[in-house]
């Protein structure tokens, strides 16, 4: 293979790979592409309160599941003198349990989640829920009408219906009907019931395995919450959840669930008065943390393998290193395409980056003083007959001198901007010095202006560039790109073509 | 005088009608033919003049006198010694770029040592040149580099009216062993007495047939008379020319690479010497001949390979032959009026 194809085939290969990588980031990670997208996080805090007995406590909660249309990212448990406290699995169930030697009072037990909704996604299916039905007895002569209401409103929904899904559909709705006779005496029997305890009873008395969903409905700023109810009911194949008030199936949007079927949701041992509460707030939060903080619970090997991992402190050192890439591909595109002369072929990217810290036009302007003056003494030195290398030493101390007293005096003129001087390139900039004093000497002073305005404008755009909204996203977020890049460059360095210049330059050539 | 830069002057030419007149561009020399052609492994051999010079020596290249080369940093007693009884001597960086850091003495005038143009500086000045080469001030990437001292050349007096202060050279682009495209650089005043085209020297083209001139630029502008002397460049021919450019093409086999610019000037006694060899020789060489280096090298790229193994001899000849400014139809346009001049 030659050459130039080997490169075509490494670059396609290096795009594919940075390309493939981010997409995957994006659709399955959840990384934004563009900056500035925001994610609802739910904040939940479930509020166990129970009135102790003077004696040993101990209370289990159960803690909802990973489920499909909501992401746990977040738990958090807060049980102030609750030495005992950890979490068991049982029957498919996680179950938190606090407990203490002697309470008394009032206790509060905090548990505190943070989820996000997940594009509406199918249920799956429960564990291994019991499809055993037990038929309530009914047989007592007191119980007559009752049974006989029950058998009413079942046969009054089977003649109405074609399947389960429509029969529950029908009885749910006549269950939630106020005018409806038969519904008023069965409430009337069962005063202490609720609707959803009720509708279980005739559920089961119709032969259809069912059970409650405990959760509750996501809505901003809520508090003290009682937990909700859903049913589930299995027709045959599936299990399917329906709202009881209007007997519509399927999970209503905003409803996380808690519990799905299974015994209590809260049990309380030495504790009297028992009960849950939850309170819902709202965050909007920049997509990309929702991202890390979702995959950080799935140990994505992508994100637990990347600077993410770093501190908080050399990530933002990396936000600034990430960069660099850039701005040498500013510097091969513009070296490459325009044939821009410079001083130094990298110079310009550091000299972009010393920007992005000082905003351009002070940076601009503290580089052209220290250019200028550093110069100046340059011309002076040379007259010493110093020894080159005790020479560029000494422009450093001289340039270190002058970006100490910029600081100082623009600080003293109410300049804070001056202050981020300390972000240049001192070593690089003396030697810059050096060169340019001898291209003086040995070419001319246009040149010096030719070749230092070639720098600044290639820094400059090099700094427009590195502080696009959108470059800065890209990089710091799917560092992948990196390869992308790599491969852009390879295809460059094949370019043979003219440079803009050169249009110019030669343009006599063509009469 | 001043002089616009080149690029605010008239209208920039669009890439197709460049590359139908065959030009060569940055890009496509480095790709096309320094990358290809010129192994890594020789490059040492023409970037360290020292290593040229011993090379050449071996090839029985005639090169200029070496006096003395400090390989490592001396003492200021030493290099006194070695200057104090020279009258005229060029200082050089062995690993120097583009003329850089070369300090020419024509004369003494007691303990002062004399520049072309005239000015005196006295021998600690030279001392911290030296110094300064030692210490990689003109070297690509500011490594060490090693000093050498030659004689100065005694030019041939054909160059007197042709160039001012400085050193008229040859340089001669070759290419697989055929030379395809010569000129001559002539220092000016604006140039300061430096054959850097971009600063005002003279890019003078020369007919690789006969030697004599074909076209000369300065800034960009077609010039027929030397700006300082104005003497026209129709009434030069180059002594010696089939020697010098039999002994561009030798640096081939001396080199080993394939694009290579030979630098040769020309010694009032001993002929052609090869000032040095260049693996990246600049494009400027297209404007001084109007005409393009593209083609030329297409065609020595389609030779046979017979017919690129010849010998030295017949390379010479086949190039001076097909290369001739009479045959290359760009140039043609531009012979009349020259010859009527």
């Amino acid at each position: 293979m030659s050459p130039r194809i080997q490169v075509y085939v490494l670059a396609g290969l290096l795009i594919f790979i940075g390309a493939g990588l981010t997409i995957y980031k994006n659709t399955e990670l959840g990384f934004p592409l563009f900056p500035g997208e925001y994610r609802t996080v739910w904040t939940i805090e479930a509020k166990v309160e129970f009135i102790a007995d003077d004696g040993p406590v101990k209370a289990a909660l159960t803690l909802p599941r990973a489920q499909q249309n909501m992401e746990i990212l977040d738990e958090t448990f807060s049980s102030s003198g609750y030495g005992g406290f950890n979490t068991v699995q049982a029957d498919n169930e996680y179950r938190a349990v606090w407990a203490r030697r002697s309470a008394s009072g009032t206790q509060s037990l905090f548990y505190q989640l943070d989820v996000i909704q997940t594009p509406e996604a199918a249920l799956k299916p429960p564990l291994n829920l019991s499809l055993k039905v037990q038929k309530p007895l009914l047989d007592a002569r007191e119980q007559e009408a009752v049974r006989l209401a029950i058998e009413s409103l079942i046969k009054h929904a089977h003649d109405r219906s074609s399947d389960t899904k429509s029969f529950t559909t029908q009885l749910l709705t006549a269950l939630a009907d106020k005018h409806n006779q038969d519904r008023n005496l069965i409430f009337n029997y069962y005063k202490a019931s609720s609707l959803v305890d009720i509708d279980l009873l005739v559920l089961a008395a119709a032969e259809i395995p069912a059970h409650r969903i405990r959760g509750l409905y996501l809505e901003d700023d809520r508090r003290r919450l009682p937990p909700e109810d859903l049913l589930e009911i299995y027709d045959g194949e599936h299990w399917v959840a329906f709202e009881p008030t209007n007997g519509l199936p399927g999970i209503p949007k905003n409803f996380f669930i808690w519990q799905r079927g299974g015994k209590s949701l809260l049990d309380v041992e030495g504790g009297s008065d028992s009960r849950v509460t939850f309170s819902v707030i709202a965050n909007d939060i920049p997509a990309r943390d929702v991202a890390l903080l979702s995959t950080n619970q799935q140990k994505e090997a992508l994100v637990d393998f990347s600077i993410y991992s770093l501190p908080i402190e050399q990530q933002s050192i990396f936000k600034l290193i990430l960069l660099v890439p850039v701005g040498a591909l500013v510097v091969v595109l513009l070296r490459v395409f325009v044939g821009l002369r410079t001083s130094g072929t990298f110079m310009p990217v550091l000299l972009a980056i010393a920007f992005i810290e000082t905003h351009l036009l002070t940076g601009l302007s503290i580089f052209v003083l220290i250019l200028v003056l550093g110069l100046w003494i340059r011309f002076y030195l040379s007259r010493l007959n110093l020894l080159l290398v005790a020479r560029i030493a000494a422009v450093v101390v001289a340039v270190v001198i002058l970006m100490g007293a910029i600081s100082v005096i623009s600080y003293k003129l109410g300049i804070q901007q001056a202050l981020t001087i300390t972000f240049f390139p001192m070593i690089i900039i003396a030697w810059t010095i050096e060169r340019m004093s001898i291209v003086w000497e040995e070419d001319s002073p246009f040149e010096v202006f030719i070749q230092s305005g070639g720098s600044l404008l290639v820094a400059v755009i090099a700094w427009w560039v590195m502080t696009n909204r959108y470059i800065e996203h890209w990089t710091f977020n799917f560092p992948e790109l990196l390869l992308a890049l790599l491969g852009i460059i390879l295809i460059v360095g094949n370019y043979t073509g003219y440079r803009l210049s050169e249009l110019a330059r030669f343009r006599q050539l063509i009469r | 005088m001043f002089h616009l830069p080149f690029f605010l002057r008239g209208r920039p030419a669009s890439p197709l009608s460049l590359r139908r007149h065959g030009i060569l561009g940055m890009n496509a020399r480095n790709v096309h033919y320094i990358a290809r052609y010129n192994a890594r492994d020789k490059y040492p051999l023409v970037d360290d003049k020292l290593n040229t010079k011993r090379a050449a020596a071996r090839a029985r290249i005639p090169v200029p006198e070496l006096i003395t080369a400090f390989e490592t940093q001396s003492g200021r007693q030493r290099t006194m010694e070695i200057i104090e009884p020279l009258q005229k001597f060029v200082i050089k960086p062995a690993r120097g770029s583009g003329g850089k850091g070369i300090l020419v003495i024509v004369g003494r005038n007691g303990d002062k040592y004399l520049k072309p143009s005239g000015a005196e500086i006295n021998a600690v000045t030279i001392f911290r040149h030296i110094s300064d080469i030692h210490s990689g001030l003109y070297s690509l990437g500011g490594k060490p580099d090693r000093v050498m001292i030659e004689t100065l050349v005694d030019f041939d007096p054909v160059f007197d009216q042709y160039s001012f202060e400085g050193v008229p050279d040859v340089r001669v682009i070759v290419f697989l062993g055929f030379p395809v495209m010569a000129m001559l650089r002539c220092s000016t005043h604006t140039s300061d007495g430096k054959a850097n085209l971009h600063q005002g020297a003279v890019g003078v083209g020369i007919d690789l047939k006969s030697g004599g001139v074909c076209h000369a630029v300065q800034h960009g502008q077609r010039i027929h008379h030397h700006p300082d002397t104005g003497v026209p460049f129709s009434d030069l021919m180059i002594p010696e020319w089939q020697k010098l450019v039999r002994l561009a093409a030798s640096c081939f086999e001396m080199t080993g690479l394939g694009y290579l610019g030979c630098d040769i000037v020309l010694d009032n006694q001993r002929g052609p010497l090869l000032l040095e060899a260049n693996a990246r020789p600049g494009l400027a060489i297209q404007i001084a001949n109007g005409a393009g280096l593209r083609t030329r090298l297409q065609h020595i790229e389609q030779l046979e390979t017979e017919q690129l193994e010849k010998n030295l001899e017949q390379r010479v000849d086949y190039a001076m032959d097909y290369f001739s400014t009479q045959r290359a139809t760009s140039s043609i346009k531009t012979r009349p009026e020259h010859a009527l001049a």
